[in-house]
């Protein structure tokens, strides 16, 4: 069950979610921001309801929200025919990787991608036999296979973190408070942009990104994290460091995915959530913030 | 009573869910028929993805014409094609003693179904459009008040193609077009519009 420290986020959050609701359908009734707390709605229901009351659920939740992320990845790159079968063994390794993330065998859960897969995915497309084509697919495949299998299935690992010695929270309350900072540092950085952003980061890549709206992002984060630090073992200094590295890392998953897009040439990655594009533009910053966070936490308490 | 229970637990988990169907423009999909839904044809699943996108309640009233050599060819698929799809079996080659290969069509549109017609006539060549059958616009000018909703899926072809047998997940979208009524021309004329009409979905990206 939830502890006290995670009941009492999760319920400031609903709090929050129903002032923004009200403030939404009574004040700026527009399509778009209706569709936007309304899927709001729909993720931290999902999220609640599926990672946050049970492990065992939780390693089933983020590993469908994997194959969902890679779908929509596969989806949108280029293939060939024959690239079908390789990328089913790609959808297939997802069950290892968090079965390896259930049971908390570490070796195996940190090299299952980057050692294994990496080495014999190749000797699949060599079976198939065609060679045009052979270095752009099993690089896009793998890239994929890191990002949105590898990567966030850091979550799912770190949710089975048990307490440190003297603590009462552990996994769970670790992964409310990265998603919760994740997800913040993303809608900062969209109202400190939106208000005072004009110096653009990457004009080329994502042109609402501004130093203004990361700096101010940057800063509350920061101070969010410390005031959250409850959720975790951190003393207030690590807090800190934990806040930057999310802000920073947050940033960086979301121009990354953007990058991809443009290379594609679409805007959203689809459209399961309305307002807010596919699953992919929703975890694109806890990409990169996932495992940096993970390896953070693990190097300093376990 | 099989046939909603099939699509309730296999046939719309596995499209909507394991592979995921992003629908454009499902206003203009009517709920009720009897309506013609003309689609272009690469892959076993568009008839699972077009049978899905109506609501489970009506799928009784949803019938896709199937071809009679290819569904029918032995006793348990013929079962299986008809009672639980539900298909209206298609002769392609049909025999003079038979009657008229679109009578079984007709009789469901009397009925008010909804039916759905791949005017490709097969499956061909994955992802690539071939020229299109005049059967639809026979029942056009029977049925000069049913509407025809021009219909592109995109990605099922991927997805299962034909001739294979391994199902790889991809999102399909389908692109869903206006009603298209037959009006005073020909069959050539309206077959050609219809046939735009389909190309143009393909080239409008959701």
């Amino acid at each position: 069950m939830v502890s006290f420290e995670a009941g009492m986020v999760l319920g400031f959050i609903l709090v929050a979610l129903v002032v923004a609701t009200v403030l939404i359908y009574i004040k700026f009734p527009t399509r778009e921001l209706k569709e936007r707390i309304n899927s709001w709605w729909i993720i931290i229901g999902f999220f609640t309801v599926g990672a946050m009351l049970n492990t065992t659920t939780a390693m089933f939740f983020f590993a469908f929200l994997s194959y969902l992320a890679l779908k929509e990845y596969f989806t949108l790159i280029p293939s060939r025919q024959t690239d079908r079968r390789v990328m089913f063994y790609a959808y297939l390794s997802i069950i290892p990787q968090y079965y390896f993330a259930g049971i908390g065998w570490y070796g195996m859960f940190i090299i299952w991608i980057p050692v294994f897969l990496f080495l014999l995915l190749p000797f699949k497309q060599v079976l198939i036999g065609e060679t045009k084509g052979f270095l752009e697919n099993t690089s896009r495949v793998q890239w994929g296979l890191m990002m949105f299998v590898f990567g966030l299935s850091h979550l799912a690992y770190m949710i089975t973190l048990p307490p440190v010695e003297g603590e009462s929270v552990g996994g769970t309350e670790l992964v409310l408070y990265l998603v919760l900072l994740t997800e913040l540092n993303d809608i900062l950085q969209y109202l400190w942009g939106k208000s005072i952003g004009k110096r653009k980061i990457v004009p080329k890549v994502s042109p609402n990104k501004t130093v203004e709206g990361f700096v101010g992002a940057f800063v509350c984060i920061g101070i969010l994290a410390v005031l959250c630090s409850f959720l975790t073992p951190f003393t207030w200094f690590q807090a800190l460091v934990a806040g930057m590295i999310i802000s920073g890392g947050g940033f960086i998953g979301d121009v990354v995915i953007s990058m991809i897009k443009r290379d594609i040439g679409v805007k959203d990655s689809g459209n399961m959530l309305p307002g807010h594009g596919g699953i992919l533009d929703r975890v694109d910053s806890l990409i990169y913030t996932t495992p940096l966070f993970f390896h953070y936490v693990y190097y300093l308490y376990y | 009573m099989l046939k909603k229970v099939f699509f309730a637990l296999f046939v719309r988990p596995l499209v909507l869910i394991i592979s995921g169907v992003h629908v454009v423009g499902k206003e203009k999909l009517p709920l009720d028929g009897p309506c013609i839904i003309a689609a272009n044809h690469n892959s076993h699943l568009d008839t699972m993805v077009l049978m899905s996108i109506f609501p489970l309640s009506n799928i009784n009233q949803v019938k896709p014409v199937a071809a009679a050599d290819y569904f029918m060819k032995n006793k348990w698929f013929a079962w299986f094609s008809q009672n639980v799809i539900g298909i209206i079996p298609l002769n392609r080659r049909p025999t003079k003693e038979e009657g008229h290969p679109l009578l079984g069509v007709k009789k469901a549109l009397q009925n008010g179904d909804i039916v759905i017609i791949f005017p490709e006539g097969s499956r061909g060549v994955p992802e690539e459009m071939g020229t299109f059958k005049t059967g639809i616009a026979h029942l056009a000018k029977e049925f000069p008040s049913t509407p025809v909703i021009p219909i592109y899926i995109h990605g099922a072809g991927k997805a299962l193609p034909k001739g294979e047998a391994l199902f790889v997940p991809f999102i399909i979208d389908v692109n869903i077009g206006e009603a298209l009524y037959y009006d005073d021309e020909n069959n050539k004329i309206f077959t050609q519009r219809l046939e735009k009409s389909i190309k143009l979905l393909e080239n409008t990206k959701a």
